[in-house]
């Protein structure tokens, strides 16, 4: 047993101050060989790379702070974090769930593809960058060149939206209720119907959130070029 | 004026300006409103390794046997700090087959790569758009690339892998993302990468969640939490500016760097960035080891050079230049039969060269996926053409020869290992390549530009 770990029943307290370096295959090995379910995780101190690429159905509980890319590659376990998050919180995600109490830095979800983030604060620029799946939720506002490069999922920000929102998305599912500052190249706003708005909300609820949006959604124009050069004879006349 | 007439016109040939090639191409551009992009790599003619020679073992010193005695070829990537990977990627020779992406490639040919570079003890890389179950299969050592996009990004799969390679830039299209045009975006590439079937993808050049070198220290630490500290971290960088370039690039912790000169091939890259953008192989080499000498990183961070590696001489002159291992693509996909007028499996494509506007040996139709030979192709018909058995018998012939060829010049340098050949077993041709490699010229041994720069300091 590592130094600072105190097991009681299917829980564990670990003290983040007691391990110098490589946290993740300490928190690994408690979900996988003690029978652990729920990892009490104090003094955060805003540590990089805290949760980062765990599988096991447990719940990594952080008490503070958390730096970057807190639940990277995550595929499978619930983290809480209690205060504020780095970048890339979640990035790369396919299963499992991550939930900030504060706000998150830069590229929260980024590339994810699965599972749930929860922000329940604000999240700074490149919100959902390249997002591929799943569901982000920010109940606050999301910063600049948020939700670039979209593909699928769905990037639900409760506030509003910095400039260049939702720029070059391809697909996915872009919901804001708040102001958009402005959107991005081959950006445009739609109405939901009933049905979208239904999903979203209920969304929201599976995750906690309650309350009646005016949601707007984000899709591409589909005017970019890459969009309708399906012709491969147009390559051969170079 | 009869005299003119007689010569096809007083302009006729004249032009070093307006070539009869750029007026083609201002009458495209006038037609479709954009660049060209196209595969293969750059036309034009640049510094290249072909201007430096080895020179072995005479008086100074004694060869070694070139058929009897043995030379060490083992090459580890990674290693070089052993606390931070536990299985480093052991080459039984300094080779493995860059990255090229499934959808540049189609299954067959990927699986004829993976196939001939494991049957030589040679590692193969996925390149961008996730891991192939085939090629996972197929390859007994597997670099998984993380590109910008993050296409197919997958825990289980990293954990798959026997490398990590970061693509920070490629040498044929530096600062801007992976290109794979519509017609090879098929349903299954689609899938793998989340797009739209058949649009044009173009990918991020930046990556989503770091930008610099700081963060990206941060970053490798979490895909080696992720891993468990047990393969190599790879960062790949286009050459530009090679020496700052690659000094922070050692800072980020990684494991090992490839230097990607502008020789490098894609399937698809606007014509203007593969012909006017990088620096070259040789060029990059010597500086690149310069880098990591001057911050004693030399040793513990592997040097990997590609981008028009054509043979086991140019990968033995990149080791004596500086690099640890050599990466190769085109020279491998020739080897499975590309720009071969009869494909791997016995399919005669003359004539779909011919509808192509192009020849066998002048092929560059990668970009189109309608690759007459069934390598560079996600059209089923076209892919048959490539029979994947064959197809990996003649690339491990291939990198068989390969072998020889560096361990031969290796031992007539007297080296008993390839990764002893140094910058003294070479010698420049021209006063560009002494000048951008430090080798003296060859006879003379006179060094153009200053004497402290390069791989002769």
């Amino acid at each position: 047993m590592a130094a600072g770990v105190e097991i009681e029943g299917t829980t564990a307290v670990v003290d983040a101050d007691a391990w110098p370096s490589r946290i993740n295959r300490e928190l690994r090995r408690l979900a996988e060989e003690e029978g652990v379910r729920e990892i009490i995780v104090e003094n955060p101190r805003s540590r990089h790379n805290l949760g980062v690429g765990q599988t096991a159905d447990v719940t990594l509980h952080f008490k503070g702070s958390v730096g970057n890319y807190c639940g990277g590659l995550n595929s499978g376990t619930t983290i809480h974090v209690d205060r504020n998050a780095g970048w890339g919180t979640g990035e790369a995600m396919a299963r499992g769930k991550v939930v900030v109490g504060g706000n998150a830095n830069m590229a929260t979800g980024a590339s994810m593809r699965g599972g749930v983030v929860h922000i329940k604060g604000s999240a700074a620029a490149r919100c959902g960058v390249s997002l591929k799946g799943g569901t982000l939720i920010v109940e606050g506002n999301v910063g600049y060149l948020s939700a670039f490069m979209t593909h699928a999922g769905d990037l639900i920000v409760c506030g509003g939206a910095g400039a260049a929102f939702a720029d070059s998305l391809w697909q996915g599912n872009v919901w804001v209720a708040g102001e958009v500052r402005s959107l991005g190249s081959d950006a445009k706003i739609v109405e939901p119907t009933d049905e979208d708005s239904a999903r979203v909300h209920g969304l929201l609820r599976a995750n906690g959130v309650d309350g009646t949006f005016a949601f707007k959604r984000i899709v591409a124009e589909q005017k970019l070029w890459y969009f309708n050069n399906r012709n491969p004879e147009a390559w051969l006349k170079i | 004026m009869s005299e003119y007439n007689e010569h096809h016109g007083y302009a006729q040939g004249r032009s070093h300006v307006w070539t009869p090639e750029i007026i083609r191409d201002i009458h495209a551009k006038a037609e479709l409103g954009r660049y060209q992009i196209r595969g293969f790599s750059t036309f034009r003619k640049l510094p290249s390794l072909d201007e430096i020679v080895f020179l072995p073992a005479e008086m100074t010193r004694l060869p070694l046997e070139g058929y009897r005695e043995h030379c060490e070829t083992k090459t580890l990537i990674g290693g070089g700090r052993p606390d931070l990977v536990e299985r480093p990627l052991e080459l039984a020779f300094p080779v493995y087959l860059t990255a090229m992406s499934f959808g540049a490639l189609g299954t067959n040919a990927k699986r004829a790569l993976a196939l001939g570079f494991s049957r030589a003890g040679l590692a193969t890389c996925t390149g961008e758009g996730g891991m192939l179950p085939e090629e996972r299969e197929a390859s007994d050592k597997l670099i998984y690339q993380m590109t910008p996009s993050r296409y197919g990004l997958d825990l289980e799969h990293l954990r798959m892998a026997d490398a990590i390679e970061i693509v920070i830039g490629q040498g044929a299209k530096p600062g801007t993302g992976g290109m794979l045009l519509g017609m090879k975006v098929s349903e299954k590439v689609a899938a793998m990468r989340t797009l739209p079937v058949g649009v044009d993808q173009r990918s991020a050049a930046r990556h989503p969640d770091f930008l610099g070198g700081d963060d990206l220290a941060v970053k490798i630490e979490e895909l080696r939490e992720a891993t468990d500290y047990q393969v190599p971290i790879v960062l790949k960088l286009a050459a530009c500016r090679v020496e700052q370039d690659v000094k922070i690039a050692a800072k980020t912790g990684c494991d090992a760097i490839v230097i990607d000169g502008t020789e490098a091939s894609t399937a698809a890259s606007p014509e203007f960035q593969l012909d006017h953008t990088g620096v070259p192989t040789l060029a990059a080499i010597p500086v690149a080891r310069r880098a990591l000498e001057d911050i004693g990183m030399l040793g513990k961070v592997t040097l990997i050079a590609s981008g028009g590696i054509r043979n086991g001489v140019d990968a033995a002159k990149a080791l004596a230049l500086g690099a640890d291992c050599v990466a190769i693509g085109t020279a491998a996909l020739m080897a499975a039969g590309c720009n071969s007028p009869v494909s791997v499996g016995g399919f005669d494509a003359r004539a779909d060269y011919e509808r192509l506007g192009t020849a066998a040996g002048a092929c560059h139709h990668c970009h189109t996926g309608r690759c007459p030979v069934g390598v560079t192709t996600q059209d089923p018909e076209l892919e048959a053409r490539l029979d994947p058995e064959l197809g990996a018998e003649r690339v491990h012939n291939f990198l068989t020869s390969m072998y020889y060829e560096m361990t031969v010049i290796a031992k007539s340098c007297g080296k008993r290992n390839v990764h002893n050949l140094e910058p003294e077993d070479l010698r420049a041709l021209t006063l560009e390549a002494s000048a951008f490699t430090g080798l003296p010229l060859a006879g003379v041994d006179w060094v153009v530009g200053p004497q402290t720069f390069g791989a002769a300091g």
